[in-house]
């Protein structure tokens, strides 16, 4: 796609998520779209804007509950929206939020509202768990099933293994792989060590657990009150501030055991969350007298073979953005870069520097050059502050505009990865 | 122009409207059984009519019951028995009809509502929350005077009807279907042509009732030994709920047991004699009066516009702000705020369990339980409360801690910001001593539980301004309150008379009463706890804090409290709540009963133990509020009776059957009044002296209530 933003200028108003937890934890109970509504709900709570102002809903999430197929729909009836404000959900993985801050800003752009809300949710702590097609295929005849006799020849032909539930797996299905393996691939081709991995990851942690300590995520975070205790979760619970390289040297490799370099403690883990961003038409928050975080300057969405470039989005889509932008890397004050895996943080920012990567893959003469550490991810970021799929982007977005506002960087760059080698990338400049 | 529309299709079937032309309900007068009576001659004479639907043209109610007025104005038995007679034979007439009739049901069916339905030869009902079926005349000191007592045991089952028709509990579609008081269930929209089908149906005979299958257990419960159990059990409960003070229940069962033992005409002949006696009773009017007098407390005020209210804050995430709280959830998101993290997880705890309670009963849907709860925002931060438009405050009962409360909100909250103190007894005016704008904040007063408890008292301080009392009490409407307007000063109306009421409970056990026998006294009166246990219950510091209050504001009248409560409550007697109070309790968590505690004798001192009489002790305590009660009216405080027996009664448990203390003097006569207070005084004191108020009405032969 082409790295343009057209159109009206869209603002982010306000930026609010639930706390992220652990899937298994804290949020065992909950659904994605119990954890959605939550986050929409206390958005709406904090926005300068009443409920009836919204004119559209955009949510992203991963695993879909066939119960809530447009999960965003039940988020925005059940969380003190107007029935009347239209919503539909989108799912594109890890940057499934990013797209749907994408979408509601072009039906601003565009004119078609004025005040939209967007973000993502997702539980992994109860994955939609199928039985085996041939037990499916079964249970569907079985609806027009005629008598004992009809239900008895079903039996005929099922396997003793067709009774094993299916576990969502999260793979490629294009190659088969799943993200750990290809995130294995990845280290060997490109030669990114295991003490690298753990270096960054156990960095990601101890930023996180600072940003907490002091406060940072304050204005971000919803209390949330969780059936059936109630006890109040405040903080991402997923956070190691205190683990050490040691501790992290000494896990096993999670998806090659004898060669391999990611484990557990270098990739995300599986996370229940929600996020929801404000977004309005910028006339609109200036006749209102609002005070926008910032704007939506550039935008880029790139994807690529799935195999050998499947966590390599951003390396495709920040040079694109900046150049869209038309603002340097130096000019950026603020990086905010999904990390899935320890690993594919290393490799984008290798191959941000890289020129052979620059001339054959993107076609420019110079790369964009190397990322300042200190910009980059200072509040910490998926691999310590967890990854639930859908609502990941509705996290980098608010935190990127609370860290320039903090910060008095002008320039801010979101970025992530998807399964499908879906990559996207977005500017945002403080106004 | 009538209040039955009748339409005659081509295809038979007979279409009859209930449309009230005088009133959003349909209820049915003697006027309107007159036309219903004509409706069904006519009928029964067309021979082009051969089935009959029976519908309702309002949006929310089927028939909603009989009028009120009229019970209200019968003096003579007679005339209520020659009612429910009427009623029998318009009822038998339809119920004995070749033409099949349908029951639509879309809305409220109440009392005779749901009697006319229960005579119908097939019940179809919408498949929504606003259906509600009951008979509720027990609430009104009343019974089910057209057949219900017998029509309804042979639909449901006798263990199913009992209770509908002893305690008035209510049911909804769903659950009407399962215990076969509907026959089916249909979308609301279009129920008519529903109903004119199924109608056709039933005479054609390609629909018939299926008849609901019996459990074995409620046949053996029917058979005539079960019965016998059954309603022995029944009688057992009655009487201890109602210690025989309500003969309305005990009349419903009586009509049962005939129309199981004789036959339903003896049932139905058994209904009218006596209805007649309790709709001419003195308990029966009581009743009414109160029911009359909180559905006119309901009604808009069209003096001063209400503003709306779009936000609310509650200060103070305890049992009563959390219930506050879940009670307003329905009209506007609500900001809880607390600063102990604890609180607050109890208050989503609670909010969230009480609506769950409501998705079991039907009353909402689970989905609707989410949207509700998510409107609860609980927080710890001031900030949060900076967009509400009313804020009522429940933290703890100090004056300082309430001033510096309402200082923090004046300065976060706009100018047209309602301050709402539920306190119980601190003067609004000192709370707004130092308000930036005194004439938003005002008294909400709520009772405990907030989501059970149904009064309101509303005080308004001398500079509170119209607007935010009309603003205050529209919302409290909404909340499903009855709110009562008084005037501010120390304790309002409901605490100013609770007080005495409580104290003099001390001093009879300083004069040696026995805590039980003088529980037991007020409950034989009709109160629906004793006095001691409330104190135990509401807290004895919060008891000496009252009487602290309290007690020299009128002690001019001889009303100085009595030192006990702050003495045992420094002795470490906090009552129920560290279960050390006059009654001992069992651990929190563990079954047991609660026994008088000696101890608490030897703290208090004085008389040696010794009987006393019951009657005498409980009209003391009872007198002695209804003087205090007579104060406030004489001053003000309260507008008019009717606002002092509604606060008495849903505040404070004053025996509904009696009406309140106004009610109850009336029924005493003034004369007869001040003859026991002059009596009572030289016994004990001044405090008993009548309000001048009295005295006057006694000369003058008047009374609170047109007779």
């Amino acid at each position: 796609m082409k790295s343009v933003m057209n159109g009206r200028r869209v603002v982010v108003v306000d930026g609010r998520r639930t706390p992220f937890a652990r899937s298994g934890t804290a949020f065992t109970d909950l659904t994605a779209y119990d954890l959605g509504r939550h986050a929409v709900a206390g958005l709406l709570h904090h926005a300068p804007v009443e409920p009836g102002e919204v004119e559209l809903l955009v949510m992203g999430t991963v695993l879909q509950d066939p119960a809530t197929n447009n999960v965003a729909r039940e988020v925005g009836l059940a969380s003190g929206l107007p029935p009347s404000v239209p919503a539909f959900t989108v799912t594109v993985a890890c940057v499934s939020a990013n797209l749907a801050i994408l979408n509601a800003a072009n039906a601003i752009a565009l004119g078609q509202a004025d005040v939209a809300i967007a973000g993502g949710t997702d539980t992994l702590s109860d994955a939609p768990i199928r039985v085996s097609r041939n037990v499916r295929k079964r249970l569907m005849a079985a609806q027009k099933g005629r008598g004992l006799k009809g239900l008895l020849g079903m039996a005929k032909g099922l396997k003793f293994r067709d009774l094993a539930p299916e576990v969502p797996a999260i793979a490629d299905f294009s190659t088969g792989l799943s993200m750990g393996q290809n995130a294995e691939r990845l280290a060997k081709r490109l030669g990114i060590s295991r003490a690298d991995q753990d270096a960054y990851a156990l960095r990601s942690h101890q930023r996180a657990a600072e940003a907490a300590r002091k406060g940072f995520f304050a204005d971000q975070i919803v209390p949330l009150y969780a059936p059936p205790a109630f006890k109040v979760v405040e903080a991402d619970n997923g956070v190691r501030g205190d683990s050490t390289y040691e501790k992290m040297a000494s896990l096993k490799p999670a998806f090659d055991r004898r060669f391999g370099t990611v484990t557990a403690a270098n990739s995300s883990y599986l996370t229940d969350g929600a996020s929801a961003v404000l977004l309005m038409s910028e006339e609109r928050a200036r006749a209102k007298g609002i005070k926008p975080l910032a704007s939506l300057r550039a935008v880029s969405t790139t994807a690529m073979d799935p195999l050998d470039e499947l966590l390599l989005g951003p390396a495709f889509a920040i040079p694109g953005v900046l150049e869209s932008a038309g603002i340097s890397p130096a000019e950026v004050g603020v990086w905010e870069i999904h990390e899935a895996f320890a690993v594919q943080m290393l490799a984008v920012l290798k191959l941000l520097e890289d020129e052979r990567f620059a001339r054959e893959r993107l076609g420019t003469e110079k790369p964009v050059g190397a990322i300042d550490p200190e910009k980059l991810n200072a509040w910490g970021g998926s691999l310590s502050i967890g990854h639930p799929f859908g609502a990941t982007g509705g996290r980098l977005v608010t935190t990127c505009c609370r860290r320039m506002e903090r910060e008095g960087a002008r320039y801010g760059v979101v970025a992530a990865c998807a399964a499908g080698a879906v990559g996207n990338a977005i500017v945002l400049e403080r106004v | 122009m009538g209040a039955i529309r009748v339409t005659k299709r081509p295809d038979g079937v007979a279409v009859l409207t209930f449309d009230n032309p005088k009133g959003k309900v349909n209820i049915l007068s003697p006027e309107v059984v007159e036309e219903f009576r004509g409706v069904i001659d006519d009928i029964e004479r067309d021979p082009g009519v051969k089935a009959c639907v029976l519908v309702s043209a309002k949006a929310d109610n089927f028939i909603a019951g009989a009028d009120l007025k009229f019970f209200l104005s019968i003096r003579d038995p007679m005339v209520g028995e020659r009612f429910s007679r009427d009623g029998h034979a318009l009822l038998d007439r339809v119920a004995d009809s070749s033409k099949p009739t349908v029951a639509a049901i879309a809305g409220l069916a109440l009392g005779g509502g749901l009697e006319v339905a229960l005579a119908c030869h097939y019940r179809l009902a919408a498949d929504d929350p606003k259906v509600v079926l009951g008979l509720p005349e027990v609430q009104l000191g009343l019974l089910p005077a057209g057949g219900g007592t017998v029509r309804l045991p042979r639909l449901v089952g006798l263990p199913a009807a009992l209770p509908m028709m002893l305690t008035g509990q209510r049911v909804r579609a769903r659950k009407a279907l399962k215990m076969g008081l509907v026959d089916a269930l249909t979308s609301p929209g279009g129920i008519e042509e529903t109903a004119i089908r199924t109608a056709l149906g039933l005479l054609d005979g390609s629909i018939q009732r299926c008849g609901r299958k019996r459990p074995w257990m409620e046949r053996l419960l029917e058979s005539p030994p079960g019965r016998v159990l059954l309603f022995r059990q029944a009688h057992r409960s009655v009487i201890a709920k109602t210690r025989g003070l309500y003969p309305s229940p005990l009349s419903i069962l009586d009509c049962v047991r005939t129309g199981y033992a004789k036959g339903p005409a003896a049932g139905y002949d058994r209904e009218s004699v006596l209805f007649g006696q309790l709709v001419a009773g003195p308990e029966c009017k009581a009743l009414i009066g109160l029911f009359e007098a909180t559905t006119e407390l309901k009604k808009p005020l069209d003096a001063t516009p209400p503003r709306p209210v779009d936000r609310l804050a509650v200060l103070g995430a305890g049992f009563m702000g959390s219930g506050i709280a879940a009670v307003s959830l329905e009209l506007a998101p609500v900001v809880v705020r607390d600063l102990s993290q604890k609180a607050l997880d109890g208050c989503a705890r609670g909010v969230y369990s009480g609506l769950s309670k409501r998705v079991k009963s039907g009353a909402i849907s689970r989905f609707e339980r989410d949207r509700l709860f998510a409107r609860l925002h609980l927080t710890q931060q001031a900030e949060a409360l900076r967009r509400a438009e009313l804020v009522i405050e429940a933290v703890f009962e100090d004056l300082e801690l309430k001033r510096k409360v309402l200082a923090e909100v004046e300065a976060l909250v706009p100018a047209e910001c309602v301050f709402a103190s539920n306190t119980s007894a601190l003067p609004i005016a000192s709370i707004a001593e130092k308000a930036l704008h005194p004439e938003r904040v005002l008294g909400m007063h709520y009772f405990s539980p907030v989501p059970k408890m149904p009064l309101l008292e509303l005080v308004v301080a001398e500079k509170t301004a119209p607007w935010a009392v009309a603003t205050a009490r529209a919302f409290a409407v909404k909340q499903g309150k009855t709110a009562i307007v008084v005037e501010d000063g120390p304790g309002f109306y409901t605490t100013r008379i609770l007080s005495p009421f409580l104290n003099e409970a001390v001093l009879l056990l300083e004069e040696g009463a026995r805590m039980e026998a003088l529980d037991g006294a007020l409950k034989d009166f009709g109160y629906p706890v004793g006095p001691v246990t409330l104190l135990d219950e509401v807290g004895i510091d919060v008891g000496a804090h009252v009487a602290r209050e309290l007690g020299p504001v009128y002690a001019h009248r001889g009303l100085g409290a009595s030192d006990a409560l702050p003495r045992l409550f420094e002795a470490g007697y906090q009552g129920r709540k560290n279960g050390r109070g006059f009654y001992v309790y069992p651990p929190r968590g563990k079954k047991g009963k609660k026994r008088p505690n000696a101890e608490v004798y030897g703290l208090l001192g004085g008389a040696p133990r010794r009987p006393m009489d019951r009657k005498a002790m409980a009209e003391r305590l009872a007198l002695l509020m209804a003087n205090e009660a007579l104060h406030c009216l004489q001053e003000g405080v309260l507008s008019c009776p009717r606002d002092g027996d509604v606060g008495a009664v849903f505040g404070l448990g004053f025996p509904p059957f009696r009406g309140g203390p106004f009610r109850y003097l009336d029924a005493l006569g003034a004369r007869q009044a001040v003859d026991q207070y002059e009596a009572l005084a030289k016994l004990h004191g001044q405090r008993f002296t009548p309000a001048p108020l009295l005295v006057e009405m006694a000369k003058s032969g008047k009374k609170f209530y047109e007779a």
